[in-house]
């Protein structure tokens, strides 16, 4: 795999030795990792097909010493990649050759459970589950589930700006954060929000959330807890057609229902799922929903055979209502499974990310059918069809020469189909630098160099994570300049009272 | 004053926009100029009227999407979306009344400029959390776009929770693409009489930690309970609301009055009188007529259970009241043209939060801070932002700090 990064400097290669003994300075012990082997593991994330190693891997344990570590590179001009779990599905954690990795993993502690307000204040390196963990003795948790939530960190969650199967109904990331404490690349440690809802000034915390650590650091965040509903039941429902079962969310929807969460997956997707999981799931259908609502046990009742008659009016063909808690679960385990399980049936998988308007989802279904054999590569679907998020993983073997070049270009393709349909490249994985040279097929120049601009109002010299979703790392000062020009302009034709 | 102009499309604001880069002109951008009364004086030499830009481009209700031209009156999208049973969830506030103005009379445009949101921000959040995607002029001239039509979007930096909330000062907006919901099927209020304000703020708190989803929690304290409209007696009143379908909501107000119960007497107030209470703490009404409207006006986001505490931090003939559990405080001040700003900024240091004068007149607007002040490097990042959309300051200069 190659992809173009930021030239390497190799003034600050050739520094190496002096530039792990600063670090040594300020992280202590086993906080900064030098050695080959060791740093073996950060090389790539979760793309594998792209790796490097780094320069160095720096561990710290205080915000104090991130400031310091950042505050040492922005003088050095010495570039920086953060890293929570190393989950990232588009490369966003991939290192640099020339950069400092900087892995926030001890910062795991959650420092603060205040329910009657609400919140819990957590550092950036505990897990997504565990900060359900937390808080699920008294009955809440945390909404957003990201279903790498074992793993993957509350850090790489604003990052990316996090969904799970539940955000239909409870948000993404940015909808359950309300603070951070974030340090710029010139090691300056600020605050944005807190306990309270809404910034006071520019949301600078909702254009963090989502900003692919280009930045700053987060060190320390403010999340919403939700009390757990009361009660969660979820249907299975099978369709003959992808169309039917397109038509069926929209129906639901259209129906007021804002469900739980509601999947679907297609044919190929539900075979490997089965026979990985044997979560019941019915072998003869071309599409299946799992429709899940929440709330009180009248409401989820009544809710339940509402969807229940819409999907008969939309000629399901199976149709099982969880009996059992026990029972949800299965339902869910299957979906849940969808990526591993694939994963069975071939030597590799790649998983691609974008989003649709839904009612698109029956042409774009069957264009990634003629694309699949053009590229003679099979593909299933699993779906947030309540709100448009495709993603089909491409089955392909790394071993075979060209397989996974042309499974690449098979994945580009679905997501220019993505837009081309209304949609846009990613819906949760974010750019990273896998679809970062895809970027220019959803945004003009002037739209990047907007977005740019504010990557430089944070980091002037563009030394955090550079190489990540922007297709050409500008100079902020080229980026400045105005460039309207040459004199005065007269009074444009527009009506003046 | 200055004069008006009036672009008809996007390309003559991209015009008038450039005009005035090029001429130092600064520019006061409008919609329906229902919220012009809030922020520091503007000098500007022209007003950049959006008006014309109006009409509702797309409106997709299975996909829960609708887009306009900014310029849109925001009756003309709520009517339409009602055609269809949904609603903009996040129930933004109608500014108007508290500035004398007529009801229903802003556009979509300002709505999101000004993040505005209601009494369900606690539950479905605010215009940022509903703003899909934006075009708009930046003060370079740009005509950019940011996000897109899709609920789940991760493509690039979300650009369009800057602009919401940025009061003008970044772009002008053209078009904007907003999520609508359902409407809910019915709603009750219960409400706890006679509390004492920090006694509410833990009823509040009971009753939000619950799994009853309510979508409404104010405290509406005895000196000001009795300019609401819908409450069933005068009285300190503690509202929560509760949405939904109807076997839904009929379960949960039973359940959470018996959760209520024990920290004082509990009524209802049911379906039309319920919509009326909230629009009417929605808008802050007892500081939109009479009397009341010539309090300065102050609008406090806090962390909730810190909400009460203000009232032993402020002028005690000061009328108060509680939102969002608490995390929402209105104060209205009772000295005509004095917002009395030291009071207040301080009494929110000690609890932590933030402040913005929502109302007073312009020489107090021009002496006070009138959204938070932000301590050295957070107003500097908030200059380098606004610098790196409008390097000359031509949309709204100052409004809402020196230079921003
Ligand atoms: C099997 C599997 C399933 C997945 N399912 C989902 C899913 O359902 N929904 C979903 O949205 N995603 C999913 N993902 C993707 C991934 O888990 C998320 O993007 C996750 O948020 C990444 O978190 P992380 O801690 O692993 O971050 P990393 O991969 O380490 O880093 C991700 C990005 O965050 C930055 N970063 C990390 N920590 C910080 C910090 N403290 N400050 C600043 N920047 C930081 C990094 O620089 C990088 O750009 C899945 C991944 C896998 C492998």
């Amino acid at each position: 795999m190659s992809v173009r990064m930021p030239p390497v400097d190799q003034a600050v290669l050739d520094r190496r030795a002096q530039i792990v003994a600063a670090l040594r300075q300020i992280v202590p012990g086993e906080g900064v990792i030098a050695a080959e082997r060791e740093m073996r593991p950060f090389e790539s994330d979760g793309l594998p097909a792209y790796k490097q190693l780094p320069m160095v891997v720096v561990l710290p344990e205080t915000t104090g010493q991130v400031a310091e570590v950042l505050r040492y590179c922005h003088a050095n001009g010495i570039k920086v990649v953060p890293r929570g779990a190393g989950t990232s599905l588009s490369g966003g954690a991939l290192p640099l050759a020339d950069g400092v990795l900087l892995g926030m993993a001890k910062f795991n502690r959650v420092r603060e459970i205040d329910f009657d307000n609400r919140v819990a204040v957590v550092e950036p390196g505990v897990t997504n589950l565990a900060v359900t963990k937390a808080v699920e003795h008294e009955g809440f948790y945390y909404a957003p589930d990201p279903s790498s939530q074992i793993a993957c960190t509350i850090g790489g969650n604003i990052a990316e700006n996090s969904g799970g199967v539940h955000c239909l109904k409870y948000g993404m990331t940015t909808n359950n954060v309300l603070g951070c404490e974030i340090v710029l690349m010139t090691g300056e440690i600020l605050r944005l929000g807190g306990k309270h809802l809404d910034a006071g000034g520019y949301d600078l915390l909702g254009v963090v959330t989502g900003s692919e650590g280009l930045l700053g650091v987060v060190t320390e965040i403010t999340v919403r807890i939700l009390k757990k509903p009361e009660t969660a039941r979820a249907v299975l429902v099978g369709f003959t057609t992808s169309e039917d079962a397109g038509e069926c969310v929209g129906r639901i929807i259209g129906a007021g229902i804002i469900p739980g969460g509601m999947e679907m997956m297609d044919a190929p997707a539900i075979h490997a799922v089965e026979e990985f999981v044997h979560a019941g799931y019915p072998l003869d259908v071309e599409a299946l929903l799992i429709v899940e609502v929440d709330g009180p046990q009248a409401e989820v009742d009544d809710l339940i055979g509402r969807v229940e008659k819409i999907a008969q009016d939309c000629r399901s063909t199976v149709c099982k209502v969880s009996q059992s808690e026990e029972e949800r679960l299965l339902f869910w385990a299957g979906r849940k499974a969808a990526f591993p399980a694939v994963g069975r049936i071939s030597p590799d998988y790649y998983c691609v990310d974008g989003t649709i308007p839904r009612g698109q989802l029956p042409l774009v279904l069957r264009r990634m059918r003629e694309l699949s054999e053009h590229y003679g590569l099979r593909v299933a679907n699993v779906f947030h069809a309540g709100d448009g998020n495709l993603h089909p993983l491409i089955l392909y073997d790394a071993n075979v020469p060209g397989e996974l070049d042309k499974t690449e270009e098979f994945g580009a393709e679905i997501l220019k189909l993505c837009v081309e349909v209304g949609g846009v490249l990613t819906g949760e994985h974010g750019v990273g630098v896998e679809k970062r040279d895809l970027m220019p097929t959803m945004f003009s120049q002037i739209d990047l160099d907007a977005q740019q601009r504010i990557k430089c109002a944070f980091d002037d010299k563009g030394l955090l994570n550079p190489g990540k979703v922007f297709p050409q790392l500008q100079r902020c000062a080229e980026l400045g300049r105005m460039h309207i020009s040459g004199g005065k302009l007269p009074f444009p034709d527009i009506p003046r009272f | 004053m200055a004069d008006i102009v009036k672009p008809r499309d996007a390309k003559d604001v991209e015009d008038a926009v450039r005009f005035a880069v090029s001429n130092e002109t600064a520019l006061e951008v409008v919609g329906a100029g229902t919220k012009r009364g809030i922020g520091r004086p503007l000098q500007t030499d022209m007003t950049l009227d959006l008006s014309g830009l109006s009409g509702i481009v797309l409106y997709e209700p299975e996909e829960l999407v609708l887009t306009a031209q900014a310029g849109t009156p925001l009756a003309v999208i709520e009517e339409a979306v009602r055609a269809a049973n949904q609603e903009l969830a996040f129930e933004p506030i109608d500014y108007a009344p508290l500035f004398g103005g007529a009801a229903g009379g802003g556009t979509i445009g300002g709505v999101i400029a000004a993040n505005l949101s209601g009494p369900r921000r606690i539950r479905q959040g605010a215009a940022r959390d509903h703003f899909l995607g934006a075009k708009g002029v930046t003060g370079r001239g740009d005509a950019v776009k940011t996000g897109g039509r899709v609920v789940k979007n991760v493509t690039g930096y979300d650009l369009c929770k800057l602009i919401a909330g940025s009061w003008g000062t970044l772009a002008a907006l053209t078009e904007v693409t907003i999520k609508v919901l359902p409407c809910a099927e019915t709603e009750t209020t219960v409400v706890v009489h006679d509390l004492d304000d920090k006694t509410a703020m833990r009823a509040m708190a009971a009753a939000m930690g619950s799994s009853f989803d309510v979508s409404g929690a104010a405290h509406l304290p005895d000196h000001i309970a009795a300019h609401f409209d819908g409450l069933p007696e005068e009285g300190a009143s503690t509202c929560l609301r509760v949405e939904g379908f109807a076997v839904s909501v009929k379960h949960r107000r039973e359940t959470l009055a018996a959760l209520l119960a024990p920290f004082g007497r509990v009524s209802f107030v049911e379906a039309e009188s319920s919509r009326a209470l909230w629009r009417s703490i929605r808008d802050a009404r007892p500081f939109a007529h009479g009397q009341g409207l010539k309090r300065p006006l102050w609008r406090i986001s806090t962390e909730p259970m810190r909400g009460a505490d203000l009232a032993d931090l402020i002028p005690p003939s000061a009328q108060m009241f509680y939102d969002w559990a608490g995390g929402l405080v209105w104060v209205g001040m009772p000295v005509e043209e004095e917002p009395d700003a030291a009071a207040i900024r301080s009494a929110v240091a000690a609890i932590g939060g933030h402040a913005t004068l929502v109302r007073a007149p312009v020489a107090a607007r021009a002496a006070n801070d009138v959204f938070p002040p932000q301590e050295a490097g957070l107003a500097a990042l908030s200059k380098r932002v606004k610098d790196s959309f409008d390097p000359n300051g031509v949309l709204n200069p100052g409004r809402m700090w020196a230079g921003i």
